[in-house]
């Protein structure tokens, strides 16, 4: 089948990538190995028939995560190769844990079978779009705000954990102007015609 | 529709995650990659459940997993950004002013 087919390249290709954004030495290659992972991803997601997923997972992860990514990387200053000392110590240990974890995954999925009876289908005439959103904004319409507010969180805490004050920033002093009365600040002068002002 | 074969690629993507977090025991950054590459193994778990079921639920919850993905991984690099302006550094193995 064509569509099996197109599956098996594109997991192929997100598991190669994969591998690659946890063993390549230069993390600026390990960044566009994970745009390459959500992208695969992506792919497979439109084959399930989750269009507006897929949609999402581009915009979001490789327009903003892995670019986010990509500019911590660049502007930290870091030593790469030192953090990369020691890591031989913890492969043997991380490849057993990591087998383990492959095998029970691997034995649950081919233990599953599929329930009997008639599954429930949503209708099937609607895009896949609407559908999300004639649930999105009924029945989850309380997480959905919840997760406004994660976001909202996450906006702010991000500026409050990065915002430097310099000492050298001209900022507006509110209390100073209100401060200020009239008197201290306005002089009337009686200019006399031909000769200038002075300063009193 | 066969749901194991996209059962497999996520328990291999899984797996590659917590791989690459023992690998890379050191680096916060590629730390925080493999953690998203756990999420996005659970993303295509719930995803090619919801396509087997036909409930479109299973894609809705995987929007909750990628709000909060994006949140963590904001929230983390700017710990991160925060801690090498202050120690020079993003070795985890420094990150023991706590005494943790």
């Amino acid at each position: 089948m064509v569509a099996d087919f197109i599956f098996y390249i594109f997991a192929i290709v997100t598991v190669v990538a994969a591998l690659g954004v946890v063993t390549v030495r230069n993390p600026v290659h390990s960044v566009m190995l994970l745009v390459l992972t959500f992208f695969t991803t992506a792919a497979i997601f439109v084959l399930l028939g989750a269009e507006f997923l897929a949609a999402i997972l581009v915009m979001v992860y490789m327009g903003a995560v892995a670019i986010l990514f990509l500019f911590v990387v660049m502007m930290l200053d870091v030593d790469f190769i030192a953090l990369r000392r020691g890591a031989v110590k913890h492969l043997p240990f991380g490849i057993v844990v990591g087998l383990l974890i492959l095998l029970e995954l691997v034995i649950v999925s081919l233990g599953y079978h599929e329930p009997s009876g008639e599954v429930i289908g949503i209708v099937a005439n609607v895009s896949n779009t609407m559908a999300i959103g004639q649930e999105m904004y009924t029945r989850f319409i309380y997480p959905f705000e919840l997760a406004s507010l994660i976001l909202l969180v996450a906006i702010i805490g991000a500026i409050v954990l990065t915002l430097q004050e310099r000492s050298t920033a001209k900022r507006q002093s509110i209390e100073g102007q209100l401060a200020r009365r009239r008197e201290e600040t306005v002089t009337l002068i009686k200019v006399a015609t031909g000769e200038g002002a002075t300063k009193p | 529709m066969n749901v194991t074969k996209y059962l497999i690629l996520s328990a291999i993507l899984f797996t590659i995650g917590v791989f690459g977090i023992f690998l890379n025991r050191k680096n916060v950054i590629i730390i925080l990659m493999s953690i998203e590459l756990i999420l996005l193994s659970v993303n295509i778990n719930f995803v090619s459940f919801s396509h087997h079921f036909g409930d479109v639920t299973g894609q809705i919850f995987t929007f909750f997993v990628l709000a909060v993905a994006a949140a963590e991984a904001a929230i983390g690099l700017a710990i991160l950004v925060t801690f090498f302006r202050n120690r020079s550094t993003i070795d985890v193995e420094e990150i023991d002013t706590l005494k943790g």
